[in-house]
């Protein structure tokens, strides 16, 4: 039966790893996000690489009506749904710090927009059948001084999707949370961070996750282990760290 | 756009350079990083071509998009990070090859055109640019659309060093296959004027020889010439690429090791020669399996020696080989190809003759007999490749490429301020006034 993924986000450097995973195996393509031309190209790269229907779609997640246009394409399309939401942003905690006003597109961003989208579509998953697959972060593991407003949203976004895990199991739709530590990307490049790895080793890790119908992975996969510690750390003495 | 400050340097590792690096995602970004500095791709030149030490430069990896494809026509619109080991990958199972294809599978579309490149089908299908119907040439006042027509900026932007601007696309028009399979045929030439004899008898639509370095005497110049012609079929995939996990030390390619590996590698092949059926990756990249194999050289790094001579000059060739069999210096593999006239641009390397490839590790005497090697070239009317090279003076390679004065206008109309000068292109003084 031919699949059909919805990427909300579709041109961040992760979710373009994905699609031309995805391309490659014959998938049909909603491709959706707010920059036209990078959708376009991205359509065509994935029509060339061998993907079934596929389709660019602009859509703003801060801005839940002009979600419409991509539930009606997916009720249009036949088979199987998945959902993977890569939508995010990450201003520098000290803009942030600056200027409050930027609190609100950041849960936007990570955790409003994409609850709303993933709560509307719920019901069509839940009848048709498929997945969800939510990225998250390391970040929000823990609140730390450098990027909690950040961290929080993808907290928060975590929590939904467990919540959406339970309901939607029921349905035999199976949500998957992704935790990444840091990608090596264009929003990192130039920056020196600790166990970062590739864009095409996170759609690796989300593939294979989903095969095996994981409820949360973290990638690179040694992330499990550091946040396991990173948690363990008591708020007394966690608090007077500042990495 | 954010740069990194890094140490990067080509594929042979001896020439470094230190400067800060842009890697874009996006066109956006991409556009605005054209008045910045020149761009670089999977950096498999092996000297300076890729460097602009204490400058800027654009790394093209993350600009990878199939724009398009015709099935019709066979023409494909792909960004410039898009590598030809991809296009092999994706297009030979439909059918369709990249017209022409170098060495190796990790050269971006980009770098194909900044030098020109040929492959073992040189005789028939030309050099890499004569297959450009467009592109897209980002300069320092915007961007603009380029085809064959727009003379004289076409020819000195295919193997113009990237001097012209940043090539963001190209529509190349692909060539038939019959799949993803090499019906490969490896036969033996005992000697110099056997291994010719091959390389001119052959019209398979692939030729190259692979040439024992080290042999001396009777044997000079034996090695084995392989042919190949695409097909359909299965064939068992090859496993996995290796990696080379660390800088080997100085013995791994020492003279009595290699004199034994090329002893082993020309024996592998039965004397009546032999045919087989294999992926054509075999054939195309045979190093790729290995992913870093230059780190076999060491820390130091390692040179590439390339020339073509005129036909007419093939003593003069065997002269060149005689030097480094007797040295003592060479490495493994060494590559003998008959090259035709096709060349795509001024500063485009190919011409009619032998084309003779050698690696030597980076010692004084390896440099001292690359000098040598360089002197003969010019005298025997040849050139010298500056995809490979690290060690060449300008006044002689200035000497070898007659269509540099032509080149050199057009560049200057196309980058007056020098905005992508690369470390190459300053060691040989190729835009300074002559």
């Amino acid at each position: 039966m031919s699949e059909t993924w919805i990427i909300l986000g579709a041109t961040s450097s992760i979710a373009r790893a994905l699609v031309r995973r995805l391309a490659a195996r014959g998938a049909g393509l909603l491709l959706c996000g707010r920059d036209a031309a990078e959708l376009d190209a991205l359509a065509a790269d994935s029509r060339a690489r061998g993907a079934g229907e596929t389709a660019a779609l602009t859509f703003d997640v801060r801005a839940p009506d002009s979600f419409s246009p991509i539930l009606d394409a997916a009720q249009r399309c036949e088979g199987p749904l998945t959902v993977a939401v890569f939508t995010g942003s990450m201003p520098d905690q000290a803009e942030i710090d600056a200027d409050p006003a930027l609190i609100a597109p950041t849960l936007a961003d990570s955790l409003t927009g994409p609850v709303r989208f993933l709560h509307e579509i719920a019901p069509l998953l839940a009848e048709r059948g498929g997945s969800v697959v939510g990225v998250g972060s390391v970040a929000g593991d823990r609140g730390r001084v450098t990027n909690y407003v950040y961290g929080a949203a993808k907290a928060g976004f975590a929590t939904y999707l467990s919540g959406l895990r339970n309901r939607l199991a029921r349905a035999g739709v199976h949500v998957m949370t992704v935790k990444p530590g840091p990608v090596d990307t264009a929003l990192t490049w130039g920056m020196t961070l600790p166990l970062m790895t590739s864009p095409e080793a996170v759609a690796g890790d989300i593939l294979k996750g989903l095969k095996r119908r994981r409820n949360v992975i973290y990638t690179a996969p040694v992330w499990r282990w550091v946040m396991l510690v990173i948690r363990a750390v008591p708020e007394p003495i966690f608090k007077r760290t500042s990495f | 756009m954010r740069f990194r400050q890094m140490d990067y340097t080509g594929w042979g590792r001896v020439l470094h350079a230190s400067g800060e690096v842009a890697r874009p995602e996006r066109s956006r970004a991409l556009a605005a990083l054209a008045a910045e500095g020149p761009a670089m791709g999977n950096r498999r030149s092996y000297g300076d071509a890729p460097l602009n030490g204490g400058g800027r430069i654009t790394d093209m990896t993350r600009m990878n998009r199939i724009l398009g494809f015709d099935p019709e026509t066979g023409v494909l619109h792909a960004e410039a990070g898009v590598t030809l080991g991809e296009l092999a990958e994706i297009f030979a199972p439909r059918g369709w090859l990249p017209p022409v294809m170098p060495g190796t599978g990790f050269a971006t579309v980009g770098g194909a055109i900044a030098m020109d490149v040929h492959g073992k089908n040189h005789q028939h299908a030309g050099s890499f640019g004569a297959h450009v119907t467009e592109l897209e040439l980002l300069g320092p006042t915007g961007a603009r659309t380029v085809t064959p027509a727009d003379l004289p900026l076409f020819r000195a932007t295919l193997g113009g060093l990237g001097q012209t601007g940043i090539v963001a696309s190209a529509k190349i028009a692909m060539q038939r296959c019959k799949g993803d399979v090499m019906v490969m045929t490896e036969r033996r030439a005992p000697d110099w004027d056997g291994h010719l004899a091959l390389l001119d008898g052959s019209d398979a639509p692939y030729v190259v020889g692979w040439i024992d370095a080290t042999a001396t005497g009777a044997a000079l110049g034996r090695g084995i010439v392989e042919e190949g012609e695409t097909a359909s079929g299965l064939v068992a995939r090859p496993r996995a690429a290796r990696r080379v996990p660390f800088d080997a030390p100085g013995a791994a390619l020492s003279p009595p090791v290699v004199r034994a590996f090329n002893r082993a590698y020309y024996a592998r092949v039965p004397k009546a020669g032999r045919t087989s059926v294999r992926p054509i990756e075999k054939l195309f990249f045979p190093l790729d399996k290995i992913h870093d194999w230059n780190r076999l050289y060491g820390r130091r790094g390692f040179h590439q020696f390339q020339c073509v001579v005129p036909l007419a000059a093939a003593d003069a060739l065997r002269a060149m080989l005689e030097r480094v069999a007797t040295s003592g210096l060479a490495s493994p593999l060494a590559v003998l190809k008959r090259m035709g006239p096709g060349r795509a641009g001024f500063l485009s390397f190919p011409m009619e003759g032998y084309t003779l490839a050698v690696d030597f590790p980076d010692r004084a005497a390896a440099r001292a007999l690359v000098g040598e090697l360089e002197a003969m070239t010019e005298a025997a009317g040849g050139r010298i490749y500056l995809a490979k090279d690290s060690l060449a003076s300008g006044a002689r390679v200035r000497a070898m490429y007659p269509e540099l004065d032509a080149w050199r206008a057009a560049v200057a109309e196309a980058d007056p301020d020098g905005l992508y000068l690369t470390d190459l292109v300053r060691r040989l003084g190729l835009r300074e006034a002559a």
